[in-house]
């Protein structure tokens, strides 16, 4: 099943409406609840990002009964250093997102540690890709 | 132990609909939080499995068809010691004129023989959440497990923050625990004692019927709060009530008499702690919580009801003046009432060694299947069905939404010529109107077609 979002930079309101919609479709699929939270915590932070970061991006889920597979590409200033960007407590986050409770620099490893395959690759100038994987059934 | 309730293990729900006095007109579908209600054959149905008994569909219902099931009251006579346990809100409940000393003695008046307020465990309580919310080892942030319908919101619809639900019993059990203890070292036979529970809502009967994490409840019977507060009144002014009658509302603490109002549990714990009354509210801050959107908060109160117990569906009064009430009684106790060490201490031996609540079970209401393969084939199916469903979610086919109804399709329980929409284009193939028209009565009854000038209207 593939199901996609759109996300606009600089809306964090709506940031957090296609994590919303993948946990609705994965309750439905009778997936583990544990499992579905880790999917939602990964692709949540990944939206933000989006929000926080670039300015605009779309995200793709694909679903089967082995795993979902988040595939996520924005338009945006891309990541130079994508090592020191995943370090817990890296962030370049203005102070105007910090202000609105983004920004803590925690976005990158959360996604890593709750993912269980994580890839990011990142072109400066032009956008970052991301891929999360979880597995639907460990 | 005396059974006093035939029914205690089959009763899942303190809510059903009488199917006589439902006239189907789907208002309760429509408020429905869980989408719990479905319309055939011109009445209401409840599916079982998803009721919170929240009490929504009670409020609106314009004919009085949705029961809410108490014990019946004689059974109190069946004890010698009857124990009535009152909610603090109950005294918000009554004109002016009548005092909480009349609301007592009209207790006593109707043939109970001891009259207690629920909340009078709280201070015993408090030092426990308090604990608990420190130190517990569990996800944060800590859910109060008060409101009933809000542990069983969570069981249907939240099964991942079950782990956050507090464990710790609810006030209501450990006063019954308390006063079967006290009456026990006055000389009483433990089968001869019955505690009564005036409730202000279906969900508290359906956690004393069919309670969450413990086995059984010790209450022994539960009366609705309209019911309760009709005898009450009629008691007083019939002057049937002997005044001489030695009896005194003694409220024990200004906290306990506030701990069902919203704020009363957040406003006694440490660190981030937030009150949310009302369930669209609940849920909706829910969702967020689930989705780790909202982070950094340590204890959640959540109350189904608006303005929590005061709103609860079996009060009889206006629950903004019953709050306003309990605020002034309780700022007036709180500057001359301390608590003695003495009853603390007993509530404690009552309640030793069993205030924790057993690991609450997630029942998610939304997986499809069991399967996940089979649920991925019917979720493909409904998402097909909503490409051809209107999308406006009139309820004209008996069910609460659009996707409800594909849902429905998908499980067997509906089909999809029951859309309105979609009998209009298969109108212009093969579906002739007679068909159509059979189909219509087969969800809203014969009646629901024929002229009749005295509908019922919602009243609010
Ligand atoms: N989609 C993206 N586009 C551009 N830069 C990004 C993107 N995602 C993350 N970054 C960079 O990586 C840093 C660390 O990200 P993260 O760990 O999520 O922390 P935070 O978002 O709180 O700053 C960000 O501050 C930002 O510089
Ligand atoms: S808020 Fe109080 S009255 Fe309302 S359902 Fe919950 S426990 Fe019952
Ligand atoms: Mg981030």
């Amino acid at each position: 099943m593939d199901l996609e979002f759109n996300v606009q930079g600089g809306d964090f309101v709506r940031a957090g409406n296609a994590s919303s919609q993948i946990k609705k479709v994965l309750k439905q699929l009778n997936a583990d609840s544990a499992i579905i939270k880790r999917v939602v915590v990964a692709l949540y932070e990944a939206e933000v990002n989006i929000a926080a970061h670039a300015y605009d991006g779309v995200i793709r889920a694909n679903i089967d009964t082995e795993r979902i597979r988040l595939l996520l590409d924005d338009n945006g200033p891309g990541i130079p250093d994508i090592e020191r960007a995943m370090t817990p407590g890296y962030s370049t986050a203005s102070s105007a997102v910090r202000e609105m409770g983004f920004g803590a620099g925690m976005g990158l490893p959360n996604i890593r540690a709750n993912a269980d395959e994580f890839v990011i690759t990142s072109e400066v100038g032009k956008g970052t890709h991301l891929e999360i994987t979880v597995y639907l059934n460990q | 132990m005396r059974e006093n309730t035939a029914d205690r293990n089959s009763f899942r729900h303190a809510l059903t609909i009488d199917p006589d006095v439902c006239v189907g007109c789907a208002h309760c579908m429509r408020v429905c939080p869980t989408e719990a209600l479905r319309v055939r054959q011109g009445k209401a149905i409840l599916q079982n499995n998803r009721c919170i008994d929240c009490g929504e569909c009670f409020n609106v219902c314009p004919s009085g068809a949705i029961v809410i099931k108490q014990d019946e009251f004689d059974s109190i006579f069946a004890y010698q010691h009857r124990v009535a346990l009152i909610p603090s809100i109950i005294i918000g409940q009554f004109p002016e004129d009548v005092t909480p000393d009349m609301i007592c003695q009209a207790l006593v008046s109707i043939g109970f023989t001891k009259i207690m307020l629920v909340e009078d465990s709280v201070e015993y309580l408090i030092p426990q959440v308090r604990n608990y919310v420190e130190n517990a080892d569990c996800e944060k942030p800590i859910i109060s497990s008060y409101c009933p319908a809000i542990v069983r919101l969570i069981q249907v619809k939240f099964p991942s923050l079950v782990g956050n639900l507090m464990l710790l019993r609810p006030p209501l059990d450990l006063t019954t625990a308390y006063v079967k203890q006290e009456l026990v070292r006055e000389g009483a036979a433990e089968e001869q004692i019955g505690v009564f529970y005036i409730t202000p809502c279906a969900a508290k009967i359906a956690a004393v019927k069919s309670p969450v994490g413990e086995d059984r409840s010790e209450v022994t019977g539960v009366f609705n709060m309209d019911y309760i507060y009709n005898r009450i009144l009629r008691e007083i002014r019939h002057k049937d009530v002997d005044p001489s009658i030695a009896v005194k509302y003694k409220p024990l603490s200004a906290r306990s008499l506030r701990w069902s109002l919203t704020g009363g549990e957040a406003n006694e714990v440490k660190g981030s702690c937030l009150a949310i009354d009302g369930i669209a509210n609940v849920i909706q801050f829910l969702e967020k919580v689930e989705n780790e959107e909202i982070t950094g908060v340590d204890f959640l109160e959540l109350r189904s009801c608006d303005q929590s117990c005061a709103g609860g569906a079996l009060t009889a009064g206006n629950r903004f003046i019953a709050v306003e009430h309990l605020h002034k009684d309780s700022v007036a106790l709180s500057s001359k009432k301390v608590v003695s060490d003495k009853i603390l201490c007993d509530y404690k031996t009552a309640n030793e060694g069993k205030t924790a609540l057993r690991r609450v079970e997630p029942r998610s209401m939304l997986k499809l299947d069991e399967d996940m393969g089979m649920a991925m084939q019917k979720m493909e199916r409904v998402n097909r069905m909503m490409c051809h469903l209107p999308g406006v979610d009139c309820g004209v086919c008996g069910a609460p939404s659009c996707s409800a109804l594909a849902e429905d399709i998908v499980q067997g329980e509906a089909t999809i010529s029951q859309c309105v929409f979609l009998q209009r284009t298969m109108e212009q193939n093969k579906l002739s109107p007679d068909h159509a028209f059979k189909i219509m009565k087969q969800v809203w009854g014969d009646d629901r077609f024929k002229k009749n000038c005295h509908k019922p209207y919602k009243s609010k």
